[in-house]
C-alpha cells in the first residue's frame, strides 16, 4: 500500500542526516519541528538570523524561564540553552556567509534538476522580500529542501529550470518530499529512499526532469 | 567624564528630525524595535522618509514596526529585507504602497543590509559577495569573480539617523543590549550622523562593566528612556 511521509517523518529523515556536532541552520515553517528528532547521542547546534547560537526548544509563555526578548526567526520566543550566545546581525550573517554553517534546511517554491532553488517571491506578486534565503542559499555548506513534492494539481515543484525567481544558483544539495529523498549531483537528481509503495515511476510522474535510481 | 546624553522625552528626542531624512530603525520581528521614537515619529508626522530596516510587517510579526509609518503614507522609499508577505492573502503596508506607486522598495538581502550597514559604519567603500548572484537583485551591479566564484559589488548605507534600541545605557551613551533583541541596532549605531538610543534603563558612567559594553558611547548622540513595554515592542 502506498504510504506517503509523514512531515514528522520527512523531519526525521532530515534529522538523520545531520552529524554529531553540525552547525545548523533551520528556516521558518516545516523545518522548525526536526529538532524533535535529534538523537540523544548527537549534538547539533542550532543557529538562527535572529542572531543566536545554540538556542534550546522554542518557549512557552508559561515556562519560568520565558523571555520575549529571546526568539527565533519567525520571532517565535526560545529557551535559553547552557552555552548559547547572541550576536549581533552583522556577526550573524557573517557566520552563515562564511561557510561556518555545516547545513540549512530551507522550504522551495521550485527546485531544478542543476540544484537551483526558488523560495523567496511568487511570481504572481508584484514584489517580493527575501529575508535570509539568499544569505543562507549561498553561505551554508549543504543546503537541504523540505518541502511537498509536487502542488495539489500535480504540477511540479522540482522542475528543469526555474520559472519562479531564483534565491540561489546550484545550491541545493539534498531534497526530502513526502515522497523521497533525493540528492542533487552533477548527474541529475538521484532518488535516494521512497516512502512505502512508491515507485521510481509514481515519483517520475510529479517530477519535470528525469530522476536516477540509486 | 562629564558627558550626560540623556533628554528627557521621546519628542526632545526626535526634534531635529525632518522631512526628507534617511533614518535606520533597529529591531528584528518585534525584537528590538525603538517604539517610543517610532510612535513619536508617527504622531509628529514627519514625512517623505527613507527607511532603512530589516523587517516591517505590521500584524503579521509586530503590531509596532516601520510597517505603520508606511501606512501612515510616511515613507517614499524602504531598503528592507523583510516587508513583503508570501501568502498572497498577506497584503503589508509596503506591498499595497509600491503597487499603488507611492513607494520605492529597495529588497536587500538580510546578511547584505546588514554588511552594508556595517561598512557604511566602518568607512568601507564596497563589498564583493555571492548573495544574489543569479537573482533579481543582481540588476546593475558589478559582477567579478574572486577565487572562482562570481560575487556581486554591493555599496555601503548610512542615514541622518538610526533610532536604536538597547537594554541599558549609562550617561556617556555605552549600551547593552539583550537577547535577540541586539539583532541590527549595534551596527546601525555606527552608520548614522545622529544615533538616538530607546533604553530601558539608564545608569550611571562606571556601572557598566567595560568588558561587557556591546556599542561605547562614540556612536550614540543620545539617550531617551523607553516609554515602557508597549504591545508589539517585546511579544
Amino acid at each position: 500500500m502506498k504510504q506517503v511521509w509523514t512531515r514528522e517523518e520527512m523531519a526525521q529523515k532530515v534529522a538523520a542526516r545531520m552529524k554529531d556536532g553540525y552547525y545548523v541552520n533551520l528556516g521558518i515553517g516545516m523545518p522548525t519541528i526536526i529538532p524533535n528528532y535529534f538523537s540523544k547521542d548527537t549534538t547539533i547546534v542550532l543557529q538562527s538570523e535572529s542572531g543566536t547560537l545554540g538556542y534550546g526548544a522554542r518557549a512557552k509563555p508559561e515556562d519560568p524561564n520565558y523571555d520575549p526578548d529571546i526568539g527565533d526567526a519567525g520571532s517565535a520566543p526560545l529557551l535559553v540553552k547552557p552555552g548559547m550566545s547572541i550576536i549581533d546581525s552583522a556577526a550573524c550573517f557573517a557566520m552563515m556567509r562564511g561557510g561556518h554553517l555545516d547545513m540549512t534546511v530551507l522550504g522551495a517554491l521550485q527546485v531544478s534538476e542543476e540544484g537551483d532553488l526558488a523560495n523567496w517571491k511568487m511570481p504572481t506578486k508584484k514584489v517580493g522580500s527575501m529575508g535570509g534565503a539568499m544569505d543562507l542559499a549561498a553561505g551554508a555548506k549543504t543546503v537541504v529542501v523540505m518541502m511537498e513534492h509536487a502542488l495539489k494539481d500535480g504540477t511540479p515543484k522540482i522542475v528543469k529550470k526555474c520559472t519562479y525567481p531564483i534565491t540561489g544558483l546550484k545550491c541545493v544539495d539534498v531534497i526530502v518530499s513526502e515522497l523521497a529523498v533525493m540528492e542533487v549531483t552533477d548527474k541529475g537528481i538521484v532518488v535516494k529512499e521512497m516512502a512505502p509503495g512508491y515507485t521510481l515511476a509514481d515519483i517520475q510522474a510529479v517530477t519535470e526532469p528525469q530522476l536516477i535510481a540509486a | 567624564m562629564a558627558i550626560d546624553k540623556v533628554v528627557g522625552s521621546i519628542e526632545e528626542a526626535i526634534a531635529d528630525i525632518k522631512d526628507g531624512a534617511t533614518i535606520m530603525f533597529g529591531g528584528f520581528t518585534g525584537m528590538g524595535v525603538p517604539a517610543g521614537l517610532l510612535i513619536g515619529i508617527k504622531n509628529k508626522g514627519i514625512k517623505n522618509l527613507t527607511v532603512i530596516c530589516n523587517d516591517g510587517t505590521g500584524k503579521w510579526t509586530s503590531p509596532i514596526d516601520v510597517n505603520m509609518l508606511v501606512e501612515a503614507g510616511q515613507c517614499k522609499k524602504i531598503i528592507a529585507s523583510f516587508v513583503v508577505l508570501a501568502s498572497p492573502k498577506q497584503i503589508t503596508a509596503t506591498e499595497r504602497k509600491v503597487l499603488e506607486g507611492t513607494l520605492e522598495l529597495e529588497s536587500v538581502p538580510q546578511g547584505t543590509l546588514a554588511e552594508r550597514i556595517r561598512i557604511g559604519g566602518a568607512g568601507i567603500g564596497g563589498f564583493y559577495t555571492p548573495t544574489g548572484v543569479g537573482t533579481l537583485i543582481e540588476e546593475g551591479k558589478e559582477k567579478r569573480v574572486i577565487d572562482g566564484r562570481e560575487m556581486l559589488l554591493e555599496l555601503p548605507l548610512r542615514a541622518d539617523f538610526a533610532c536604536i534600541k538597547a537594554h541599558k545605557a549609562d550617561k556617556f551613551g555605552n549600551l547593552v543590549y539583550h537577547g535577540t533583541a541586539r539583532n541590527f541596532n549595534p551596527v546601525m549605531a555606527t552608520a548614522a550622523k545622529t544615533v538616538i538610543a530607546e533604553v530601558d534603563e539608564i545608569v550611571e558612567i562606571g556601572e557598566l562593566h567595560y568588558d561587557f559594553i556591546h556599542t561605547p558611547g562614540i556612536y550614540v548622540t543620545r539617550i531617551v528612556k523607553s516609554p515602557g513595554k508597549v504591545a508589539g515592542d517585546l511579544k
